[in-house]
């Protein structure tokens, strides 16, 4: 077993155009910002991975991270549930030119839909979002007395997240709030990429810390010195 | 006399009724004010959406940690007895019903506990966050609002004409003219400014004002 590739782009050479993406994080907090930039060089180089359909809390802010993928044109469809922040320009200029398409879920269901597309769970019934226009279209049910929607899982080709500690068996902790998505991500994505800022030996990790176990976890490669989304935009980066 | 309450002390009103060792989740924007006026002596634990129970104040300038934000996407501080957990368990918190209290704003809101709070309506990007899920998840769902919108409309109608948050999930509505239950589909007031009769109140209202009980004065200090 080999989890750990030396390089990024190595560790990020299969995703290709029109694939699925989970991208880890919540804002700035956990947005594994060298696989995403890593991802948008080869963009820039060769045209591809194009026409991506991204997964994410938010649709980019600023100039970096998503927004960067998107002001590149790498992004098809972003699947989110707040497509809003300081800085939206990138995602809002092309969604209101008809550019880009937007799947708007609530919150919640985002991360229960990509649990159950982790856990082989094909659908569930929740009451979030019913009588609205977010539940048009979508089966409902009443269970004791009470009326639910029916959500569908959600899996996708690819997931790219950072974590704080990897093991080289896959196994990974996350630092503080920035683990949000990501434990969901990597269930729900045929293969998981990992950036952490520290590779450790197998048993390097107390098993009862572990967040993520290994089984989820298919590639490691080491960021010692990742760069922090947020104080990438407070330092005026540009696209 | 007073006219109408501030922000601050809509949010004041909201506090107290806050009980000690509750679980609390604020709405992103004005409800994160209510956090100012928590009664001396309760002890409240606020969760965000995005993975954290137990946060604290802001850090000071400076000492901001980019991975420890509450859903505002603002930097936090934790209080001791804090934990992390990823988007599915906190989510769990939200709609396995353990949540005691959310507080929200509001565009409108309907007798029948109906709230609009997301959507302005076609030509805006449309973006939802967590509100959808709050709604059915805490045992009481308070909204925090100006009684009328900016033109004088009523912001309390009889049916909601924005896009839904959620349908029949408001408790309580603490306004800048009153405090109003929402009891088996019908507007109960609670408290009103002293300075307002109810029929003054009614007419910026846009759906019945039921009186079951006693109407208390809604007095708030300066804050």
């Amino acid at each position: 077993m080999n989890k750990v590739y030396p390089g990024i782009e190595d560790a990020l050479a299969d995703i290709q155009d029109g694939m699925s993406v989970m991208i880890g994080g919540f804002g700035g907090s956990g947005a594994p910002i060298e696989l995403i930039h890593t991802l948008i060089d080869r963009y820039r180089k060769t045209g591809s991975p194009g026409n991506l359909t991204v997964i994410n809390n938010n649709a980019g802010n600023g100039a970096v991270g998503i927004a960067a993928m998107i002001y590149a044109g790498m992004v098809k469809k972003m699947v989110c549930s707040f497509p809003r922040s300081s800085d939206p320009k990138a995602f809002t200029d092309k969604y209101l030119a008809g550019e880009i398409e937007l799947e708007l879920v609530p919150q919640g269901t985002l991360a229960e839909r990509i649990r159950a597309g982790g856990a082989g769970i094909p659908a569930f019934y929740t009451p979030t979002s019913y009588g609205t226009l977010v539940a048009e279209g979508k089966p409902v049910a009443e269970f004791d007395g009470r009326m639910y929607v029916q959500e569908r899982w959600l899996k996708a080709d690819v997931a790219i997240i950072k974590a704080e500690l990897a093991d080289t068996k896959g196994n990974l902790t996350y630092n503080k709030a920035a683990r949000n998505f990501s434990p969901l991500m990597a269930m729900a994505a045929k293969l998981t990429i990992v950036q952490a800022r520290k590779i450790v030996p197998a048993g390097g990790i107390d098993p009862e810390h572990v967040i993520t176990p290994g089984i989820f976890v298919d590639r490691i490669v080491e960021v010692s010195d990742p760069k922090q989304e947020e104080v990438l935009l407070r330092e005026g980066v540009q696209a | 006399m007073t006219t109408k309450l501030s922000n601050a002390q809509i949010a004041w009103r909201a506090a107290q009724d806050i009980p000690d060792g509750a679980y609390v989740n604020l709405g992103i924007g004005f409800p994160e004010m209510v956090a100012n006026f928590k009664p001396e002596g309760r002890e409240v634990i606020y969760h965000t959406e995005n993975g954290v129970l137990d946060f604290g104040e802001a850090p000071p300038a400076g000492e901001e940690d980019w991975d420890l934000i509450n859903a505002g996407k603002k930097p936090v501080t934790l209080n001791p007895g804090a934990s992390f957990f990823h988007h599915a368990d906190s989510f769990a918190m939200v709609r396995g019903g353990h949540l005691d209290v959310a507080i929200l704003g509001a565009y409108e809101v309907a007798e029948n506990g109906d709230l609009a709070n997301w959507s302005t309506g076609p030509g805006s990007v449309p973006a939802v966050g967590g509100a959808m899920d709050l709604v059915h998840g805490a045992k009481r769902v308070c909204v925090i609002t100006d009684h009328v919108t900016k033109k004088g409309e009523p912001k309390l109608v009889k049916k909601c004409s924005l896009p839904l948050t959620g349908v029949g999930c408001v408790t309580t509505v603490y306004t800048s003219l009153a405090v109003i239950d929402i009891v088996n589909s019908r507007f109960v007031l609670r408290e009103k400014l002293p300075s307002m009769s109810i029929e003054e109140l009614q007419a910026v209202t846009g759906a019945e004002l039921v009186i079951d009980g006693p109407v208390g004065d809604l007095i708030v200090p300066e804050v």
